[in-house]
């Protein structure tokens, strides 16, 4: 072959990859390495142009009491949608996967919540939640005679209320993976099960969920991308508030970037969030990867 | 092979005009079998006659739509397969893949709750008894078929339960690794002394193993008798054609020379029985010959009929040439046209009127 054909492939091969390359690079790998960057410098104001000032954002981070608070917070949510929507995905899925009477509409009314965008879910909640109006305070008012509450409103229970709506939205989600996961598992291990005399339960916890475990890493993985990635509903149901009791680390960045136009002390945070999501993706794969079989 | 402190006593089986229906179609058609305690016993069909069902709701893992089935004298048909006090071998063996072999053995033993001690003890035993002693550690997807295969045998046979089941266990061997396993499932059996199910395509496996060999055709029972009994005398056409390599030659009365009176009856004769014979009753002519080294098959037509006879080598029959074809009279199995029953009453006049 001669060199002028390789090097047409050559030029051939860079030009498919153009395009992927260039949405990548513009939305992902520049704006990756420019906030890095941008975490070294002051703030750019009117004539005064950014300057280096070394570790001092970082500085001012550890300090920074709210920054403390909505990683704390993200924290206990992360404790609380994770464990809960998986565990209501698993018991979902070996619900449906089960012959019942009209389990197809069961699956689709589980998958709901996810097909929904997340701002008409929050205001849907929004409803659900109203003080003395709301399902709940009806529902609770009604059966219990209890007094109207603001869920929302009340920072002991804002993060909870909150937590609530994520599960709601993530178990259907996530019973898709266990779903297809559950009908990948051949009959004939549960029969064999059955025969050496293992109830349900023995069944469950000794063969299925360790088959399961596979799925159960995929969305763990996704489920802590999403506890410090969605944020859509807070704007929504809480606004952060009150007294940044709901506030998330990424709804904090939003308010610092694009409220505050702290950009500089923004960029900071989003390293510290790039560098937490990926020693915890890190964790998981490591922690997992000695309790996973994979055919 | 190693001390046996294995053993145990089988319990019979009975299944009384038990049934499997699903909306219309009918997979097991009012059964009717003993199986005695400690016997081995092979239910024998071909694909879709219902013995895998049956075996499934010997099992306890298929509803009974009617019928009752009993174990040991005790009625299990209501009851969960956990609670019938037997093991099962699946076709596709059913090995948990993320537990290693130890693991897979003792599972059912841990379920119950049986001591460390005596788990270890059983499994060593087991593992010795099977040559499974240097894969203890390994997980299912990193052994052989035939080794996978053993597993399976293993969990199958160290909860000492009285029944084994077995559903088509070696049809995913090879055909050398399948006579050797035919040889040593048939000798556990007979060591430990428990009762076998065994569920086959293969009429060679069946007649091989079996004491017993459950002949199912439809989901009805054809025949239910010892591997010699269902070769020498087939109750029906199709345990005639069904047991028998090549089946055997089903004829018309036509066929057969001076024979007038018995339309109303199927005559079969087997290849092997039949030979060169100048006085013999059958005229035909041969259609192709196959060498098959010990022996030589030759494809013929008699009115109409086409069949197979099987010949010495020492014979030599050409393409295109007329025989005349005889057998023994004890060799003559004689059925009911209309009821599709044996009729051995007969067999004495019709062998009289072809002599004549």
């Amino acid at each position: 072959m001669s060199r002028m054909s390789i090097k047409r492939e050559w030029v051939h091969g860079w030009l498919l990859l153009l395009p992927a390359m260039v949405f990548l690079f513009a939305f992902t790998h520049i704006p990756a390495v420019t906030t890095l960057i941008n975490s070294f410098f002051s703030t750019p104001r009117g004539r005064r142009s950014a300057e280096f000032i070394g570790l001092e954002n970082y500085q001012e981070m550890l300090t920074d009491d709210v920054f403390w608070k909505v990683l704390w917070n993200n924290l206990w949510y992360a404790i609380g949608t994770i464990p809960l929507s998986i565990a209501l995905a698993i018991a979902m899925a070996l619900w449906v996967n089960d012959k019942l009477a009209g389990r197809s509409f069961v699956r689709m009314a589980y998958f709901t919540p996810t097909v929904l965008p997340l701002i008409a879910v929050a205001n849907i909640w929004m409803f659900f939640y109203t003080p003395s109006f709301g399902l709940f305070d009806q529902i609770t008012g009604f059966l219990f005679g209890w007094p109207a509450s603001n869920y929302l409103g009340n920072p002991e229970t804002a993060l909870n209320a909150i937590i609530v709506v994520t599960v709601w939205k993530e178990a259907g989600f996530f019973m898709i993976f266990y779903l297809a996961a559950l009908q990948a598992i051949p009959v004939s291990l549960k029969e064999a099960a059955q025969i050496e005399g293992a109830g349900r339960w023995t069944v469950f916890w000794r063969i299925t969920f360790p088959l399961l475990m596979p799925t159960t890493l995929f969305v763990g993985v996704n489920a802590v991308i999403n506890s410090f990635r969605l944020v859509d509903h807070i704007f929504i149901l809480t606004d952060g508030g009150p007294d940044n009791a709901s506030a998330l680390l990424l709804f904090y960045i939003y308010e610092v970037a694009f409220r505050f136009w702290e950009t500089a002390y923004a960029a900071t945070l989003t390293v510290a969030l790039l560098v937490l999501l990926s020693l915890l993706a890190i964790g998981q794969f490591f922690f997992f990867d000695r309790k996973v079989h994979y055919k | 092979m190693t001390d046996n402190s294995l053993s145990r006593s089988g319990k019979p089986i009975v299944l009384e005009n038990v049934s499997r229906v699903w909306g219309d179609t009918t997979a097991v058609d009012s059964l009717s079998i003993e199986i005695e305690a400690g016997s081995f016993t092979a239910l024998l069909g071909p694909s879709g006659c219902g013995k895998s069902t049956t075996l499934r709701m010997i099992a306890g893992l298929e509803q009974v739509s009617a019928g009752r089935i009993l174990i040991g004298g005790a009625d299990v048909t209501q009851k969960p397969s956990s609670q019938r006090d037997l093991s099962m071998v699946f076709q596709s063996y059913a090995l948990f893949p993320h537990l290693s072999v130890a693991e897979n053995i003792v599972f059912g033993l841990k379920v119950r709750r049986v001591g460390r001690a005596e788990r270890d003890e059983r499994l060593f035993k087991v593992a010795s008894l099977l040559g499974l002693d240097q894969l203890l550690d390994r997980k299912p997807g990193q052994l052989s078929g035939g080794q996978q295969q053993r597993v399976a045998l293993g969990r199958a046979i160290i909860g000492e339960k009285p029944i084994c089941l077995m559903d088509e266990p070696l049809s995913n061997l090879d055909a050398k690794l399948r006579h050797e396993m035919r040889v040593e499932i048939r000798a556990l059996q007979q060591q430990l002394g428990f009762t076998m199910v065994y569920v086959t395509h293969d009429q060679v496996e069946a007649i091989t193993m079996a004491d017993q060999v459950v002949l199912l055709n439809q989901g009805r029972l054809e025949q239910a008798a010892g591997p010699r009994q269902l070769y020498e005398r087939p109750a029906t056409p199709f345990a005639a054609r069904f047991i028998g390599t090549p089946p055997m030659n089903l004829f018309p009365s036509a066929a057969f020379n001076g024979l007038t009176s018995s339309c109303d009856y199927h005559l079969g004769v087997r290849p092997e029985a039949m030979r060169l014979d100048a006085n013999g009753p059958i005229s035909a002519t041969v259609r192709a010959v196959e060498y098959l080294g010990a022996d030589v098959l030759a494809d013929c037509v008699a009115a109409n009929t086409s069949f197979q006879v099987r010949l010495p080598t020492s014979e030599t029959v050409l393409p295109g040439v007329e025989v005349r074809l005889g057998f023994e009279p004890a060799a003559l199995h004689v059925f009911d046209r209309a009821t599709g029953h044996r009729r051995d009453d007969v067999v004495k006049e019709i062998g009289a009127e072809l002599r004549s």
